[in-house]
């Protein structure tokens, strides 16, 4: 039986770790190469880094810091910010990481997806998606592009579907409404997701407490969890968080 | 020294850093006279099986050769699933061979790809395992695997709703479908095993 995974996000700007609320009032948390080897020397399953600053722009410090990383990490990263090609996926893939997210780019272009999952294998391509409640349509979500800062008509959830049908190997999923909130992950959207595919979904966004990664994992049925402001600001370690996982019955890898 | 074959593609990078990490000489390399000295070769691969086995192109049959010779080979991953004799993963492609089985989709009813860390149950008598104890999660991702069908080989199983194979010996022939090089602590004293058999097998030349 697969462990469910905690995995920490590092958000870099211009080379620094930031964290913000709603994706705005980015605070510094750090170097993300010190920040990297440091979770993976204290039991994280997975990172993710995410350039921030590149999504209209596919950027080569990602490949710099990618490189950077993975000398020091030595577990599975995520890397994603602007992608936009297979070739750029092939750069990223070779410079160290184990998987390249994709966001906006596979709005614009779906069929990246079936590119890059053809050639390189679909646990490699992760469909990140920005959701966010739909002001018109109650109980569904819009994707949201460009940093979240271009909602689109598309359906969260039928997005998902398709994206798993054009080769995505997981889905990071992240709640706009609930990020860096620590009010809790939008369980009802990633319960609408899970439901509705056959990959695994990584909830994303509003961790505060560690109640909310196990409701994550039980309510909202995610895979993995994914969280900044609690790890990165030093409200748990991995180890904690892991230690209350197993004592609720969840598998961990500890 | 041991040798990480670069057919160019995928995460090859990742295998040298913790070689290096380990305090071994890895060199990246697809020359053939490289090759042939090695102490060691590791088969890495992060990309569909066809895509890998079009890319090795004419390297194919010196690997095959040099393992058949008795010089140590580990396979990770897609480089693991290469090492059998045919896959079906976009289209039927032929494999090398060095371990009879088939690489074949994961049976549904249960999540794919097999993304993550699960408990590997190690057998006393593989090498790659020693001092690691009864069992050790390691990080897998992959939504094809092998089928093992070797009476000469051993075979280190994971759970994943059924015995998924883990990890497979046939003599100077090992594999990981998970990656130690990605798993941690734990992945690294896998790597530091297969080392050490390089090590020993160079002594005996």
């Amino acid at each position: 039986m697969l462990t469910k995974r905690i995995i920490p996000c590092l958000d870099v700007k211009d080379n620094r770790v930031v964290k913000g609320v709603h994706f705005l009032n980015l605070r510094d948390a750090g170097d993300p190469v010190e920040l990297g080897a440091r979770y993976s020397d204290t039991g994280a399953d997975e990172l993710v880094f995410l350039d921030i600053t590149a999504t209209i722009h596919f950027r080569k410090t990602i490949v710099e810091l990618v490189e950077k990383v993975a000398e020091n990490v030595f577990i599975p990263f995520t890397v994603g910010g602007g992608i936009q090609t297979v070739e750029q996926i092939d750069e990223l893939l070779r410079s160290g990481a184990e998987k390249v997210s994709v966001n906006t780019a596979a709005v614009e272009n779906p069929e990246l997806l079936a590119e890059a999952a053809q050639r390189f294998g679909n646990q490699c391509v992760v469909l990140a998606i920005d959701a966010r409640r739909s002001k018109e349509r109650p109980g569904k979500w819009q994707v949201c592009v460009k940093a979240g800062s271009e909602p689109t008509d598309i359906d969260v959830v039928e997005w998902a579907v398709k994206g798993e049908k054009l080769g995505a190997g997981e889905i990071l999923l992240t709640s706009m409404d609930a990020d860096g909130t620590k009010a809790g992950y939008d369980n009802e959207l990633n319960k609408a997701v899970t439901d509705a595919v056959n990959i695994p979904v990584i909830a994303s966004g509003g961790a505060g407490i560690l109640e909310h990664l196990y409701d994550a994992i039980v309510d909202g049925g995610a895979d993995a969890v994914l969280m900044a402001s609690i790890t990165h600001f030093g409200n748990y370690t991995i180890k904690q968080m892991k230690e209350y996982l197993r004592s609720r019955g969840i598998p961990v890898n500890l | 020294m041991i040798v990480v074959i670069d057919y160019k593609v995928g995460n090859v990078k990742s295998v040298c850093n913790a070689f290096r990490y380990i305090g071994c000489k890895v060199k990246l390399s697809c020359e053939p006279e490289t090759v042939e000295n090695a102490s060691g070769i590791v088969l890495p691969g992060v990309a569909a099986f066809g895509y890998a086995v079009s890319a090795l192109g004419s390297l194919a049959e010196l690997i095959k050769e040099v393992a058949l010779g008795g010089k140590p080979l580990l396979g990770i991953c897609v480089g693991y699933q290469m090492l059998f004799e045919t896959s079906s993963e976009y289209g039927r492609h032929d494999g090398l061979g060095l371990v009879s089985g088939s690489v074949v989709p994961i049976p549904p009813g249960r999540v794919v790809p097999h993304m993550g860390w699960n408990l590997v149950e190690l057998p006393e008598d593989m090498e790659l395992f020693a001092g690691l104890g009864s069992e050790k999660h390691f990080y897998f991702a992959h939504s094809f695997y092998a089928e093992v069908a070797d009476s000469g080989a051993r075979v280190a199983f994971t759970d994943y709703g059924f015995d998924l194979p883990a990890a497979v010996q046939k003599a100077n022939i090992y594999g990981t479908q998970f990656h130690p090089e990605k798993s941690g602590n734990t992945g690294l004293k896998v790597l530091e095993n297969f080392y050490e058999i390089c090590k020993g097998e160079a002594l005996k030349c």
